[in-house]
């Protein structure tokens, strides 16, 4: 532990003010999130606490606003702030899950094609590249909707969560394998490797406990960066109205909901999801560029 | 009078870990039309030298103290628009790896075009010529043919000729080469550096010529500059310096060239590496790996002094040094 | 010249092979297209009748034969929605999405690559900071959100700009155009600046970073080794070479505002071919999606052929296979 606060990440960390805000920030977005349950003000899945009388109130620091409802309320009378950290979970629980999803499906891939090399690499680097020709949300929606052409409607619902969640992983794994590949194909021809080989180690064996280290680094750079895109596509779906069930309502969900109500003027109704969204995604993303630069000297 | 004048020059280089001093204390001429060889290992400040004098030295580095002067004119501290009229004019470059310095995407001609007319007073069309007179100079042939072929469709050797083209262009009146050869085949090495010498005889073009190679410096240098660890260790007339040097460090490098008039058990290597300039030792740079080390080397750091045939900064050379 | 566009097509070969399939493997195999064309009420006669008028009971190769012969006439069934032949959905819907891409594009390499110029040479001004932390918030925007705070503040607070649709159109022929009326141009410009910015700020990035790489090699270091002009070395030796890997990426990023346009139209209520597919991916109407599917795959093939094609104007390394005098 005493190493890592010496190291130059740790430095580097600490000389950014940027990248600490933003580690707050996450920090406070992830708590806020996982918490909910305990530390978010209202249930606003608690159908008989909910008061239609209370629909549509402004922030409270409106005039016509109540102290109860800090960010106001929705059209149903549901408390926005415990609406966004609600929401702000599946979110955040959908992104991870996907950033793990595709991290493994790349990881494995990336591994196999360059470890093995010849004819199954260049099938699988084939695969990838016809893959990356589209857009990931493009492939997240084509996923989505074949699956609900393919189960009926109430085992849809009931799985419409994993089908995120798949749709989002599938759609972003070659972008691992690629990197992984490269990694891979430059550690098989180190002499470590190949004296592995030579004392007759098992392929698997070596891809993982020696192969596998030396390309983790890229992985993590990679990961971070695409858990706030895995979180922006999670968010897109839902908005289209093609992501997570209305059931649990993601922070996407609550912009496309509030989306409705614009033009009548309740604007804090998407407007605040939206703000949550953006600093979640936003600190991520400077998280991540931070750890490239800082797993990465060449680049400074 | 010198043509170029480096005095008590200084480079820095600020990093997180505190400021290197890359070049320190640095002072030499050259006259005009002659050519000065800089020898050392990697890293002791020969390229850093040339960069610092054509001022482009890459940030964060930056002089910190000393003077450059050309023709007695101070040139370091001149404004970047002032020194970009000197660069290519007054002071040409030659850089190392003729693969690189070539832009991929124009034709040679172009680039030896744009060169002349920004330096010189003369119409696109009689550039070309000159281009053309340039190309045939440095041993081109076909120069009319070629001249509108793209950097890659010559051979390296051809293309380190057209870098020299490139370079001698505007007539500069001082080239600073930086390992000019070292990138080139062995075959190639000693035609190149022939038709540069003779070019810059030609032309009155003295020359500093940066090198690790001591084959190419006795052959083609009038006077020999040793850095090490970022400090000229000896400097003086070539002759005197390979065969005579005093520097115990100098005496270690010509010992490692291989004479060709008698032979030799093995050859002498000088034991350890030079110090990073994070960790240069206190007193003289050397010391660790000095023969004949004692006690004032490890505290005072010597000057440049006269030691008979050459100047070196070596204690042996001062009064009261051991016998 | 004429060599290299047939090896490109080519190459393509393979990639329009896999989309077809994927096309085809979701038009025969999701859903059942025949319950849902007969509705509630059939007989058993009926139902063979309709599998045999699909052709649903003939051998896999022979229907995805008849599929891409289809295809290539573009011709893609009935949509199960709307019961209209998709591609005369399609068609009335291209010129509304291909306006606003065009649009987009525009806006986003005439911003975004001065921009990238701009931060990568003066990398240390404010206007430089300014922008890239505008870039960084920008690629953290959601497209749909960008559009909802475009909307709040230029439609619903100032009132200056419609919210939603293309405003008048102007048929010209089947082509309908919103480029003639200024309700029409009007109607463009909040969904074109929803569509170009996250393309803008990546264009921007990318032209920074590569400019920045090049300007610390070698030929740029002997460039000023030769006194050459700021104004020439900057604009001449380094934008040209930053032009090479710049090319590439801008061409896929603009084949992806195709796709990212289903966002734009679905906020702006756009109509176009995106609002058209996210309604069929919301309601299954496979036909649509196999279509739309295999037409995007076209889009970015031709995308990735034009810019092929521009490597070759711009790098002279292509044109002479290698060099001749060694």
């Amino acid at each position: 532990m005493k190493a890592f606060f010496d190291s130059d990440i740790w430095w580097s960390f600490r000389r950014s003010p940027v990248t600490v805000v933003s580690a707050i920030m996450a920090f406070i977005c992830v708590v806020g999130a996982a918490f909910a349950s305990f530390i978010a003000p209202h249930n606003p899945f608690d159908l008989a606490s909910l008061q239609l009388m209370d629909a549509f109130k402004p922030p409270s620091w409106e005039a016509e606003g109540d102290p109860v409802y800090f960010l106001g309320t929705d059209d149903q009378g549901r408390d926005m702030l415990s609406a966004i950290m609600y929401g702000a979970r599946v979110s955040l629980m959908v992104g991870f899950c996907a950033v793990i999803f595709s991290t493994l499906v790349g990881v494995t891939v990336g591994l196999v094609a360059g470890y093995m090399g010849g004819k199954i690499d260049s099938l699988l680097m084939r695969i990838a590249d016809i893959q990356l020709t589209f857009p990931s949300i493009l492939v997240a929606l084509l996923v989505d909707g074949v699956v609900r052409a393919a189960v009926p409607r109430e085992v849809h619902d009931q799985i419409a969560l994993f089908v995120v969640i798949f749709a989002i992983g599938i759609s972003n794994w070659p972008q691992f394998a690629r990197t992984v590949r490269g990694s891979t194909l430059v550690e098989r021809n180190k002499e470590y490797v190949q004296a592995a080989r030579v004392i007759g180690l098992s392929p698997l064996r070596i891809m993982r406990s020696h192969v596998l280290p030396n390309v983790m680094s890229p992985v993590l750079v990679i990961a971070t960066l695409n858990l706030s895109f895995a979180i922006l596509s999670e968010a897109t779906l839902s908005f289209l109205g093609v992501g997570v069930p209305p059931t649990q309502p993601s922070l996407g969900t609550l912009i496309r909901i509030g989306n409705d109500f614009l033009f009548s003027g309740e604007w804090w109704i998407a407007i605040f999801p939206g703000i949550a969204l953006i600093v979640m995604v936003l600190s991520v993303n400077l998280l991540g560029d931070w750890l490239r630069d800082a797993l990465n000297p060449k680049l400074r | 009078m010198s043509l170029l004048q480096v005095k008590n020059l200084r480079v820095e280089f600020p990093t997180r870990r505190g400021t290197l001093v890359a070049l320190d204390d640095v002072s030499f001429d050259i006259a005009p039309g002659e050519v000065l060889g800089v020898v050392g290992e990697s890293g002791a400040g020969k390229s850093m030298t040339g960069a610092a004098i054509i001022g482009l030295l890459e940030p964060p580095g930056r002089i910190a103290s000393g003077q450059i002067l050309l023709e007695g004119q101070r040139i370091d501290n001149l404004p970047y628009e002032k020194m970009r009229r000197i660069r290519g004019r007054q002071i040409g470059a030659i850089f190392q790896d003729p693969l690189t310095t070539l832009n991929p995407l124009y034709t040679i001609g172009r680039q030896l075009v744009e060169t002349i007319t920004t330096h010189l007073p003369v119409g696109p069309g009689e550039a070309r010529e000159k281009a053309i007179g340039w190309l045939e100079l440095v041993g081109i042939p076909a120069a009319r043919e070629r001249i509108d072929s793209y950097p890659h469709e010559f051979s390296g050797g051809m293309r380190q000729r057209v870098v020299i083209a490139l370079a001698l262009c505007a007539e500069p009146k001082l080239i600073v080469a930086d390992e000019p050869t070292t990138a080139l085949d062995v075959s190639i090495q000693a035609q190149v550096i022939a038709m540069l010498k003779t070019l810059a005889r030609e032309k009155g073009t003295a020359m500093m010529l940066v090198t690790h190679d001591m084959g190419v410096i006795a052959e083609t240098a009038d006077r020999v500059a040793v850095m090490y660890a970022g400090r000229i260790s000896e400097i003086g007339p070539v002759r005197q310096l390979v065969r005579h040097a005093r520097h115990p460090y100098s005496q270690g490098l010509m010992g490692s060239i291989p004479p060709l008039d008698r032979r030799v058990e093995r050859l002498a290597q000088i034991d350890g590496a030079m110090p990073r300039l994070s960790a240069i030792p206190r007193g003289c740079a050397f010391n660790p790996r000095c023969p004949k080390v004692f006690d004032r080397c490890l505290v005072d750091r010597p000057e440049l002094m006269d030691a008979g045939t050459t100047r070196a900064a070596c204690w042996l050379y001062a009064e009261g040094a051991p016998a | 010249m004429f060599s290299f566009i047939v090896s490109r097509i080519l190459q393509a070969l393979p990639v329009m092979f896999v989309v077809s399939l994927i096309s085809f493997a979701m038009f025969a195999y999701v859903g059942d297209p025949v319950s849902i064309m007969l509705g509630q009420d059939f007989t058993e006669a009926q139902r063979i009748a309709l599998v045999h008028d699909l052709g649903l009971d003939e051998p896999f190769f022979v229907q995805f034969a008849k599929f891409i012969g289809n295809a290539l006439q573009g011709e893609f069934g009935l949509s199960y929605r709307l019961s209209r032949p998709v591609a005369e959905l399609i068609a009335e819907r291209a010129p509304a999405t291909l306006e606003l891409a065009i649009c987009a594009a525009m806006i986003s390499l005439c911003v975004g690559v001065p921009m990238g110029i701009y931060t990568g040479l003066f990398r240390h001004s404010w206007l430089s900071r300014f922008l890239l932390t505008f870039s960084l918030i920008g690629v953290s925007l959601p497209t749909f959100l960008i559009g909802i705070l475009l909307i709040l503040v230029f439609s619903v607070w100032l009132g200056w700009l419609p919210s939603f649709g293309r405003g008048d159109v102007v048929q010209i022929g089947w082509w309908s155009s919103g480029f003639l009326t200024l309700s029409g141009l009007k109607a463009m410009i909040l969904p074109a600046i929803t569509l170009g910015l996250l393309q803008l700020t990546l264009i921007m990035r990318l032209v920074r970073s590569e400019m920045m790489e090049v300007l610390r090699t070698d030929y740029i270091k002997f460039a000023r080794a030769r006194g050459l002009p700021n104004r020439s070395i900057y604009f001449g030796h380094a934008l040209k070479n930053t032009l090479v890997p710049v090319i590439t990426i801008a061409g896929l990023q603009l084949g992806s505002i195709i796709a990212f346009a289903i966002v734009t139209e679905t906020v702006f209520q756009w109509p176009g071919m995106g609002l058209l597919f996210i309604q069929s991916v919301g309601a299954a109407d496979i036909p649509v999606m196999a279509a739309y599917l295999m037409l995007i795959a076209v889009v970015f093939v031709t995308i990735n052929l034009v810019v092929d094609l521009l490597y070759y104007a711009v790098d002279p390394r292509l044109r002479v296979g290698r060099g001749r005098g060694h």
